[in-house]
């Protein structure tokens, strides 16, 4: 821990493998992290660079096989819950950590009433009666934004819009008034005018319920307008960590910067000529003993092929990174590593 | 922004008042109960060598739009005039003859492309069907093209799924390059491609285009790079257009309240200047393109809706050289509007609709 409270989860060294019949994908590569309470995380990082995989090990919600989580340490209420059975962490899953997966169709059974499946875990997990369960269960619809709530309970989730379904799905993760909430890119799939609705929700919601979140997105514009701190992947790791100003003025990782510059923006000024970051993500067939980034860095040299940067404190409070890259010059670099040492998480 | 030359110049497409209708059918003998007005009168023109982006909402007609000018429809009314050419109700087998200068890059690379195939029979299929061509000449061909596109050579033979998203997306350019077309309609080129390399394919169109002298319609809903590839832009909602402007009047000064709301809703790269923006949330969802409402087709979700607007459809009028516009706001004649070229109309009920929003 760097600052601040006590953390609600606090991550350290996990690490994922998929056995496939082509190999190991070795997808999550010592991956350390927290989240304080009341904060939000959000989590950049190219397709492919383990944002959705880190969350679900830690949840337990990739299945096995082919996923094996090889090691590390997720300490949630004061234990480790990757040592949890299944059924503790599907209670969990249910009261204490919400998750809002990408695609809302996925995770709504067409089958059921939204309001059967808002209230399921009211009463399974809250042991509420029926009736208590469908006042709180339209409470919530109201929360996020629908109108009608209480007659909407009725209808099935193909009568709701992209947005509304969205919005369903933000209202069962709360439904149990969790600590954490993990959202998986959940507005990826919307259009720009419903996106910027479900993020003033989102704001409104923090204020009045004051959980911690982690959000993943590949768009920094959302990371800039919401998030307290960034974290950044690449080839399963974590490149870069910072809040969020310092990310956006000082980033220090060459992906974190080339990232900054391939986006444009619809104000200010136009740049003539799109920055590109030249060739492939890493094929991460086995666990890194080099950095991932290497072949596609113009900062590159043969300490980056020898040896795995170690994330190391650099420029503001709370800020560090993986790369043996040095922007300050090498001075700096090693006045950083001497006063601070290795950053854990 | 008007530019005394392009009055001379004769443009590449001209389309008027198109229309795309799809029926709706119902019950066991499908009969006709309605229809989807996917594009409702839709006019535009583009310059030859220029690029025309299209913008708008998930189901807003903008493929539909591409599609229907390429004429992969029979189109339901409306003129299209290509080079000159009037295609709007020519026969499929008349249109064999035009289809080489028109071609078209879909989305998502990986539906398109037959997994089945090389590279190399992959960008000659437009060949084989179009020209009679020697089998050397053709792969001559074939080479240039992938040179053009930044493939290498060894990869003639491979298939695509030895490919990345990115490189996938150059063989579907290559092959819409293949016949030396001079119109192209991207349908979304980049939503399927990660961030750091949709960067590479937008680079890419924009060096084939001055090589080649192409003209593009460039659609998508990512208006930062519309904004990045676009000379002009054109602004759809439910199957209208209801704004097109020359690219930098219309992202500083956008005069529809439905772009003013699309452009404030784009979260900024930035966390500086996110707090400052002043976002007009819009509320509640796009009404059916089979059952549009009466009037102007925003003023269900319209901060600066009039009563005028429920009423009468508005004409798109050009307000200023080369800024044409939809809407009541902007039209002099109708006496409950405000003078045209305010950039913030209705300034009340627009500030209700700020922020915070429930
Ligand atoms: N079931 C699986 N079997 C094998 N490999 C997998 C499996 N699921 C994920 N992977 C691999 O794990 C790596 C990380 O995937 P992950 O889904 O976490 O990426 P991501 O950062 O969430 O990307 P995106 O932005 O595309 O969602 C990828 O290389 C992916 O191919
Ligand atoms: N073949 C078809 N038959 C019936 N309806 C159709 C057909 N094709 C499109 N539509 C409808 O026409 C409308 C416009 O669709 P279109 O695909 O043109 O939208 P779009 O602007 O390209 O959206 P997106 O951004 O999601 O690609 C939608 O309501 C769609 O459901
Ligand atoms: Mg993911
Ligand atoms: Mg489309």
């Amino acid at each position: 821990m760097l600052n601040g409270d006590a953390p609600v989860l606090d991550v350290r060294d996990l690490k994922t493998v998929f056995r496939t019949r082509g190999g190991e994908v070795h997808a999550v590569n010592s991956v350390s992290f927290h989240l304080r309470p009341g904060e939000l995380l959000g989590v950049v990082g190219e397709s492919g660079s383990g944002k959705s995989v880190t969350m679900m090990s830690l949840i337990g919600l990739l299945p096995s096989p082919p996923a094996e989580v090889r090691g590390g340490q997720v300490m949630f209420g004061g234990r480790d819950i990757l040592k949890a059975s299944a059924g503790e962490l599907r209670r969990l899953r249910g009261r204490e950590i919400g998750f809002i997966f990408q695609d809302p169709m996925t995770s709504l059974n067409p089958v059921f009433t939204v309001g059967f499946q808002i209230m399921e875990p009211l009463r399974k997990h809250m042991g509420m009666r029926p009736e208590a369960a469908r006042v709180r269960a339209a409470e919530l619809l109201d929360l996020v934004g629908i109108p009608d709530a209480r007659k909407r309970l009725k209808d099935f989730p193909h009568q709701f819009s992209g947005g509304m379904r969205q919005r369903v799905m933000i209202a069962m993760a709360l439904a149990c008034d969790p600590k954490v909430l993990i959202a998986d890119e959940p507005t990826t799939a919307l259009d720009v005018t419903i996106q910027a609705q479900i993020l003033e929700l989102v704001k409104d919601l923090r204020k009045k319920l004051g959980m911690a979140i982690v959000w993943i997105t590949h768009d920094l514009g959302v990371i800039a307008g919401i998030a307290d701190r960034v974290m950044v992947m690449y080839g399963g790791q974590v490149v870069e960590q910072a809040p969020v100003r310092a990310l956006f003025a000082d980033p220090r990782h060459p992906y974190t910067r080339a990232l900054l510059q391939t986006v444009p923006s619809v104000r200010g000024e136009r740049a003539p000529k799109l920055k590109v970051i030249e060739g492939q993500p890493p094929l991460l067939g086995a666990h890194p003993t080099a950095c991932p980034f290497r072949f596609r860095c113009d900062k590159a040299h043969d300490r980056c092929g020898r040896e795995n940067p170690q994330r190391r404190v650099v420029g503001a409070p709370g800020h560090d990174v993986a790369c043996h890259w040095d922007p300050d010059g090498a001075g700096l670099a090693a006045a950083g590593l001497t006063s601070e040492g290795v950053v854990n998480g | 922004m008007a530019d005394p030359a392009r009055a001379t110049t004769e443009p590449l497409v001209q389309v008027r008042d198109l229309k795309m209708h799809f029926p709706v059918s119902r019950g066991l003998l499908g009969r006709k109960t309605g229809a989807i007005k996917a594009v409702d009168g839709v006019s535009f023109d583009i310059m030859p060598r220029e690029t025309l982006g299209m913008v708008g909402e998930s189901g807003c007609g903008k493929s539909t739009t591409g599609r229907a000018v390429l004429r992969l429809y029979d189109i339901t009314g409306g003129s299209i005039r290509i080079n000159g050419t009037e295609i709007g109700q020519m026969s499929q087998s008349a249109l064999r003859k035009h289809r080489p200068t028109m071609q078209m890059v879909f989305q998502d690379p990986q539906a398109c492309l037959n997994p089945r195939m090389t590279l190399a029979g992959l960008i000659g299929e437009p060949l084989d069907e179009h020209t009679g061509w020697s089998r050397a000449r053709k792969l001559e061909r074939i080479y240039e093209l992938m040179d053009a596109v930044g493939l290498n050579r060894n990869f003639a033979n491979r298939y695509p799924h030895e490919f990345s998203g990115g490189q996938r997306q150059r063989i579907g350019i290559a092959r819409a390059l293949a016949l030396n077309p001079s119109f192209i309609v991207c349908d979304e080129p980049i939503a399927a491609l990660d961030v750091s390399i949709q960067a590479q394919v937008v680079n890419l169109l924009e060096e084939l285009q001055e090589k080649l002298g192409l003209t593009y319609l460039f659609i998508s809903h990512d208006l930062s790079m519309v904004r990045h590839i676009a000379t002009r832009v054109a602004v759809m909602y439910l199957g209208k257009v209801v704004e097109i402007a020359p690219r930098e009047a219309l992202y500083a000064d956008p005069l529809h309240p439905y772009t003013q709301a699309l452009l404030s809703s784009v979260p900024d790269p930035d966390p500086e200047t996110a707090q400052q923006v002043r976002r007009i949330i819009l509320k509640g969802d796009v009404p059916s393109p089979a059952n549009p409402p009466q009037g102007c087709n925003f003023c269900t979700r319209c901060p600066a809706v009039m009563p005028v607007c429920r009423e009468i459809e508005p004409e798109t009028r050009e307000v200023a050289p080369g800024r044409f516009v939809a809407c009541h706001l902007h039209d002099a004649s109708v006496p409950t509007s405000i003078p045209t070229g305010g950039p913030t109309p209705g300034g009340a009920s627009t500030t209700n609709q700020q922020g915070g929003s429930s």
